[in-house]
């Protein structure tokens, strides 16, 4: 090798080297996130000796940097020598765990989560423990909130005797001072939860659980919703009835709406947790109050839960009970309860069965069709297939019919467009007359709608239509009605004549292709709008390779071809315009390949 | 009177202490506040400046000593509104430490800063691979690579913004406030209060609206507004009308309903052109405890106790002797002053300014009223070391320093300077040392 090759080899690691400590933010930054690089070059030993401790002494950078150091130092555990010698990670990441900026802290906490997984018990022990103790016991809050986080992982791996002091640590953090420590503690309990053996929750986990649900911050208690969740389904169902009854009836009570809002948001979750007996006996009368809560945030957010819960408990208890509160939701006086209502709303239909869903929710999909928020309408809208499978589409477009028409033409767009969307779905079970007869005109009248996504929307339709009814239809249906926007004074409708025909054209068969399509687009090539003529070189672009293929089964399709879509490209390729020149030549191109 | 002083001795002056007539407009003090330690206090000022002071360790007795000076605020112009946005500090509060660095929220009318103040280390680089490249014969081999090496060069305190609020005010922000809770504040103007998370600063929730639809009818604005110290759900907020609000955030998210309402009825008979603008709130606090609520209005200090709305359990008269003159006051501005109040650490004591430099220092339990100068008599009296500091005589009224009576002094409505007033005070939260801010000096008082 040459020499000078070899100064180069290195070259850039030694740069990358000093940019660890230049002063431009964006080269430290750069230089962190390729601390692998650094790592590789200076191998594992050195890695271990010489950067670890380096990296260790430099946290009071930029937060940034130390995100970014922190995410890297997670996936470090080859570069320092594997996971021998994992636990030398810890050192920095501890430090970073205690740094004031939150995210900071959360990565520190994350990739610590992720270095603890390839430790040995030895290691556990005499590293990571010791860590938990120093940050439980650290003197600012911010190393005591992190140290929440530390514990879930490492529950499994410590021995029996560490479990039990890592319990009570954990406690102590359930009890500290300061509000903020008490909040990682209720946010990471969930998880310890999860991982601590049956025989030690009603006696540890228990009480810090009971402790911070009583919490004077509601802050504090809003976050113990999970934590019920996590204590639920690790007992019995009596041992639920015993323990946790008062704390869940006094948190779905709570003074604060917070509180009741984490309640109602976590409601299925919380009612399979706690079994069917809890449910009949205490869920059901508080959901029915949840769902008239004072506080429209909270019933947003119970009526997202309506089917989810309505699930858990027998359709007569949903008649009784809920039924009657989604009713009152359904006039609501906010628009957000009735949008999320109406998201959900359907899902009750499946539950209820037919006869009930034609009496009781029919009426209530009527009204928020006509909700005077075009959210709930949209809303509304997006999810009647649902009922469509319970009711059949009869009796869904007898009644929903006029709604839906109605709808058509609301002053909302995006409304608009979601009626559209559902038209191929409504027409395939409609069959051909009722669609004709009903819903016909709606779908041309929005090819000459004034908002472009309507009117490019209305196209697909179309195309889908035909897929629906097939060409004969669209012969009879749709291409009249085409040919005479083809001649409409205003060019946008021209325009929509173009784009339709080019989106039939993926549909339709060698006739229509010989005696619609073809034609009608050679007589928009002279169209005094330059847009419109461009637009017929694209179009023809998209229609030969289609043409080419029926070629095969009607010769007079091949003459067309070279009779009429020839002088047509060849004509706009002499055009005035420089865009139509353009358009043409690419389209000359398609059809000499 | 064995002492008219009850003790209270003037400290510490800082500012310039010459007897220039003119000041400089961005030197006058706009906001002091005392940390949570009292260790630290830091003073705001109409050139959007920051000074931070720090309790003197060797010396005995309180004692504060500059720690460091930050430009918090910059004049800045909206031009969609054609409004220039003045850079001075309103309000300054402190927050819970949670490292050896310090925080702080600042505001000006708009907006909101989170300043972290630190004593950084300075490191140069001594040794590093380009430099030393030179030496070593390129870079052919793994082993010549090096970390940089860095020795410390010096230390310096540094204040940096960690977060900016901004865009969440119409009107211009009169109080900020940080929640019991460590993780939210509030933030107020003239007819909006707003609820912030202080680790998200694009977004805040609108807890209070008084915003009439329509603006000619607005009859009421916002003056000040407080968390409560322990319940992080309670927030209270006082009106130009004289009524005081307290707001419970757990019923719902917009805190239109008052959960309590403390307002005095007032006498008919007193009834006058002025009546609704010197009833107006220019400040209110919560005691420690969370029991008590200070207000202060254009004439009187009064303390309410959390469980009785209907009127207040003490009112103190601080200003009876304008009475006569608000006609006056009123053509020069002065009656739109807004004098702040505070209770002392453990709410047995009282502060508020007034004008002349004067301000009183109310012992709730004895009733004994201290009328005190921070004034520059005060200090020069203490440098010429006489024995006889309690020196009473506002400058240019023709009285000889110390033999007059201060309260007749203060009472003598003729020989006021309206121009001199203590509007802002903070008390130390331990001890008897109060700060307060005096055109452009700041003083402590303490009381032996």
């Amino acid at each position: 090798m040459n020499p000078d090759e070899g100064d180069d080899a290195l070259y850039p690691i030694a740069v990358l080297i000093d940019e660890l400590k230049h002063d431009d933010v964006a080269l430290r930054l750069n230089a962190v996130r390729r601390l692998s690089t650094i790592a590789l070059a200076l191998a594992p030993d050195r890695t271990r000796e010489e950067l670890i401790p380096f990296l260790d002494e430099s946290i009071d950078d930029e937060d940034e940097v130390l995100l970014a150091l922190a995410e890297e130092l997670g996936a470090f555990v080859d570069y320092v020598g594997g996971p021998t010698f994992a636990h030398l990670l810890l050192a920095p990441l501890e430090t970073l765990a205690g740094v004031e900026e939150t995210v900071v802290r959360e990565k520190a906490v994350e990739s610590i989560g992720k270095i603890v997984a390839v430790l040995s018990q030895h290691q556990v022990e005499e590293s990571y423990i010791p860590m938990v103790k120093r940050l439980s016991a650290s003197d600012w809050f911010t190393g005591r909130t992190s140290a929440c986080g530390l514990y879930a992982p490492v529950y499994t791996l410590a021995l029996p005797q560490t479990q039990e002091l890592l319990r009570s640590l954990y406690s102590g953090l359930a009890n500290d001072d300061t509000p903020m420590v008490r909040r990682a503690a209720a946010t990471h309990l969930s998880k310890l939860t999860k991982k601590v053996q049956k025989e030690f929750i009603v006696s540890d986990i228990l009480p810090m659980f009971v402790k911070l649900a009583e919490d004077e911050q509601d802050s504090v208690r809003l976050l113990t919703v999970e934590d019920l969740i996590a204590v639920a389904e690790s007992l019995t169902t009596d041992e639920n009835k015993t323990h946790l009854l008062t704390i869940l009836q006094s948190l779905c009570y709570d003074k604060s709406w917070r509180v009741r809002y984490m309640v109602a948001d976590k409601y299925v979750q919380l009612g399979k947790a706690v079994g069917n007996d809890i449910v009949r006996e205490v869920l059901i009368s508080a959901y029915v109050r949840v769902l008239k809560d004072g506080e429209a945030e909270v019933r947003t957010a119970a009526a997202g839960q309506v089917p989810g819960f309505s699930l858990l408990i027998d359709p007569d208890t949903v008649l009784k009970e809920i039924l009657p509160c989604v009713k009152d939701l359904v006039t609501d006086t906010s628009q957000h309860v009735r949008a999320a209502l109406a998201t959900q709303i359907s899902g009750l239909a499946p539950i209820l069965g037919k006869d009930n869903t034609i009496e009781h929710l029919l009426p209530l999909f009527l009204q928020l069709l006509k909700d005077e928020a075009p959210e709930v309408r949209l809303n509304i809208i997006s999810k009647l297939d649902k009922v469509n499978e319970v009711i059949g589409i009869d009796l869904l477009s007898q009644s929903l019919l006029p709604a839906i028409v109605e709808l058509a033409e609301d002053k909302q767009w995006r409304v608009r467009l979601a009626i559209i969307e559902n038209i191929p779905l409504l027409a395939s079970q409609l069959g051909v007359e009722f669609f004709d007869e009903k819903l016909g005109n709606l779908c041309m009248s929005w090819l000459g709608d004034c908002v472009f996504s309507i009117r490019e929307a209305a196209t697909t339709n179309l195309r889908k239509l035909t897929e629906v009814f097939g060409v004969d239809w669209a012969k009879q249906a749709i291409v009249p009605k085409i040919l005479t926007m083809s001649t409409h004074q205003n060019y946008l409708f021209r325009m929509t004549t173009i784009f339709s025909i080019t989106t039939l054209s993926q549909v339709a068969n060698a006739d229509l292709l010989k005696e619609f399509i073809i034609p009608t687009v050679s007589t928009l090539a002279a169209d005094p709008i330059p847009n419109i003529r461009f637009n017929v070189a694209k179009s023809l672009e998209t229609v030969i390779p289609i043409v080419r293929k029926f070629a095969g089964q009607d010769p007079a399709l091949g003459g067309a071809l070279e009779e009429t879509v020839r002088p047509t490209l060849v004509k706009l390729s002499e055009d005035a315009d420089q865009d139509v020149r353009y358009y043409a030549q690419r389209a000359l191109g398609v059809l000499q390949g | 009177m064995a002492d008219q002083d009850n003790g209270w001795k003037f400290a510490q002056c800082f500012g310039d202490k010459g007897d220039v007539e003119e000041v400089t407009e961005a030197d006058i003090i706009s906001a002091v506040e005392f940390d949570e330690t009292g260790d630290y206090l830091a003073t705001g000022d109409k050139g959007g400046r920051v000074v931070l002071f720090e309790r003197n360790e060797g010396k005995k007795g309180c004692e504060y000593k500059f720690y460091t000076e930050f430009q918090s605020h910059e004049p800045e112009f909206d031009y969609l509104k054609s409004l220039e946005i003045e850079e001075k500090i309103n309000k300054i509060r402190w927050c819970k430490r949670q490292n050896s660095a310090h925080f702080l929220l600042s505001t000006n009318d708009k907006t909101i800063k989170l300043w972290k103040i630190f004593e950084k280390s300075i490191k140069v680089i001594s040794e590093s691979n380009l430099q030393d490249a030179a030496g070593m014969g390129g870079f052919t081999d793994a082993h010549n690579l090096k970390l940089p090496k860095l020795v410390h060069h010096d230390t310096m305190i540094a204040a940096i913004p960690r977060k900016i609020y901004q865009n969440a005010h119409t009107y211009h922000i009169n109080s900020i406030s940080v929640n019991s809770d460590g993780e939210t504040y509030l933030s107020a103007d003239d007819l909006r209060i707003n609820l912030w998370n202080l680790n998200i600063s694009d977004q805040s929730f609108n807890v209070v609206d008084i915003k009439p639809v329509n603006m000619e009818e607005l009859t009421e604005v916002i003056t000040a507004a407080e968390f409560h110290p322990t319940h992080c759900n309670l927030f209270m907020y006082s009106s130009s009308k004289g009524t005081i609000k307290l707001n419970d955030m757990r019923m719902s998210a917009l805190c239109d309903q008052h959960s309590k309402l403390f307002e005095e009825e007032e006498d008919p008979q007193n009834k006058s052109f002025f009546s609704e603008i010197i009833s107006s709130i220019s400040d209110l606090k919560f005691s420690r405890d969370g029991r008590y609520i200070l207000s202060r209005d254009y004439l009187t200090l009064k303390v309410w106790d959390l469980n009785m709305e209907n009127r207040p359990v003490q009112t103190i008269a601080i200003h009876d002797h304008l009475r006569g003159k608000l006609c006056d006051l009123y053509e020069n501005d002065c009656i739109f002053d807004k004098f702040e109040c505070t209770f002392s650490g453990d709410g047995s004591n009282l502060l508020t300014g007034s004008y002349n430099n004067y301000f009183h220092i109310f012992d709730r339990n004895t009733k004994n009223d201290v009328i005190l100068q921070a004034d520059k008599s005060a200090f020069k009296a203490k440098r010429v070391g006489s024995t006889k500091n309690k020196v009473g005589g506002p400058a240019g009224n023709g009285k000889k320093a110390g033999t007059g009576n201060r309260k007749e002094d203060f009472a003598n409505v003729d020989a006021l300077d309206f121009t001199k007033k203590i509007l802002h005070a903070s008390w130390h939260p331990r001890e008897n040392t109060i700060a307060l801010a005096a055109t452009n000096n700041l003083f402590l008082f303490q009381q032996s």
